[in-house]
């Protein structure tokens, strides 16, 4: 199976409201060779159904994965919700003879099948494993040298460690890496693993306003100019939210939240507008104008 | 559950542990000694007092299962899993939250966002409802067309599913 081609999947959440991280991510990810394959036909991962049925989430999962294997490839997921969700099914199914047969008679009715022949990556995981932190360094021609940036990862990316086995979630290492080969500095701030709340929003809105309020004062004492996340969760939670946690706690934060395949398209010297700057709730108005100079800004 | 109220003993099932064990997620309920690694760690109990992981995994051993399965806190689980990853007893805290949230969904108590949301899986095979013109406006964005879901395939792998029988009924 090629090493850079993959099945992209973009989940629910992107489509339906941040489009700027699939436009980046199209962008960054063609510059570095990585060929992408639409999917012939799409459902959601599970995810988001999970609390009320296990099984039908592990179905919703293994149909994905089973489209995606007869085409023969493997599945690049931009959302760590869809690629952990995906994860778990695959290890869960490969692994467990019965639960596999058991999937696959629902799997059946569809004319579908689950082999177990391919595997599934999160971008961030696709950049360090597959591209690797050399050739993103190569394809830098704009260093962000001056630009001070602070990660967050989303839980999902790494958790629960025992099934997703991608890094530590204690101390995620690899968007560090990430961000330090743009240029740019990467500082490190309290709490920096917490989560966005974003899972629980459905049920209770309030609750994930708190959360964004104490991760962004925490980035905002570190010092750092922009939150840089991967997932598109958390990035509606600190991007469109930060203004309404704003307006409900009668503080300011203005920090810009960019996906990471935004940041490093600057440094690969793509245009803002190019890498859907204009989409973002939080305007980046100031970096952009250092780094890109005031007549490009968006 | 207020801390002063006294559990009567009818309103005990001894054998709820039994059956929570059985669900997938809920095996390692009877490992949990209490120790309130997850309570303490839990990003939601900070921000809500109603949500204790540590008090429903407890509940769940003693066989409160009306208490559990017909409450609001228990949808709160954020599944961040950070109480999954530091329980010093390997208990898959979360798991077992999941668990028991899908006995409490087979018994019919399943909040509003579940049936929009598997409502839009089946219509569209998008867990939102996405409207036309966002999927228009890809294109103009230089974006390819967005892959469709395919509702009648999905509604055959998901037909003989027992949930789907309880939110028929």
């Amino acid at each position: 199976m090629s090493e850079n081609k993959y099945m992209i999947f973009l989940g629910c959440v992107i489509p339906y409201r941040v489009s700027s991280y699939e436009i980046s991510a199209r962008k960054v990810l063609r510059n570095l060779g990585v060929e992408l394959v639409e999917m012939p036909e799409f459902n959601c991962c599970g995810l988001p159904l999970e609390p009320i049925s296990h099984e039908l989430a592990l179905i919703l999962s293994a149909r994905n994965i089973a489209i995606a294997e007869r085409e023969g490839l493997n599945i690049l997921a931009l959302c760590p919700g869809c690629s952990g969700t995906l994860k778990k099914a695959n290890r869960a199914l490969k692994e467990n003879q019965s639960l596999r047969e058991k999937i696959n008679e629902h799997l059946k009715e569809a004319g579908l099948n689950f082999e177990g022949s391919i595997e599934v990556k999160h971008l961030s995981q696709l950049l360090i494993e597959d591209v690797g932190l050399e050739k993103i360094k190569k394809s830098v021609i704009k260093p962000l040298k001056g630009l001070t940036a602070a990660e967050h990862s989303g839980c999902h990316l790494s958790r629960p460690k025992k099934y997703i086995e991608f890094e530590d979630p204690e101390n995620p290492k690899a968007l560090r890496m990430l961000i330090k080969a743009t240029g740019a500095k990467c500082v490190e701030y309290m709490d920096e693993t917490e989560c966005c709340g974003a899972t629980v929003a459905g049920i209770d809105d309030k609750i994930p306003l708190y959360l964004v309020r104490e991760k962004l004062s925490h980035v905002k004492e570190a010092g750092a100019e922009v939150l840089v996340t991967v997932c598109p969760s958390c990035h509606i939670m600190y991007d469109t939210n930060q203004i309404r946690v704003e307006r409900m706690f009668g503080e300011k934060y203005e920090i810009p939240v960019l996906h990471y395949t935004q940041l490093l398209g600057l440094a690969m010297g793509l245009s803002p507008k190019e890498l859907g700057f204009n989409e973002l709730h939080v305007k980046p108005t100031k970096i952009i104008d250092r780094i890109v100079g005031t007549s490009e800004s968006t | 559950m207020s801390k002063n109220e006294i559990i009567k003993p009818f309103k005990i099932d001894p054998k709820f542990r039994y059956e929570v064990i059985k669900v997938p997620g809920g095996e390692n309920l009877l490992q949990c000694f209490q120790c309130g690694t997850c309570t303490s760690d839990c990003p939601i109990a900070r921000f809500n007092e109603k949500y204790r992981p540590r008090n429903i995994i407890r509940m769940a051993q003693l066989g409160l299962k009306e208490k559990i399965l017909n409450s609001d806190f228990l949808w709160l689980c954020a599944s961040c899993f950070t109480c999954t990853d530091r329980c010093p007893q390997g208990v898959e805290v979360a798991s077992v939250i999941r668990a028991l949230k899908n006995m409490a969904a087979e018994k019919g108590y399943i909040p509003q966002i579940f049936k929009i949301q598997l409502a839009n899986v089946l219509k569209t095979g998008y867990v939102y409802k996405i409207p036309e013109s966002k999927i228009k406006r890809r294109e103009t964005l230089g974006l390819p067309p967005l892959p469709r879901g395919n509702p009648e395939s999905i509604m055959k792998s998901l037909k003989n599913l027992k949930i789907m029988k309880i939110l028929e009924g």
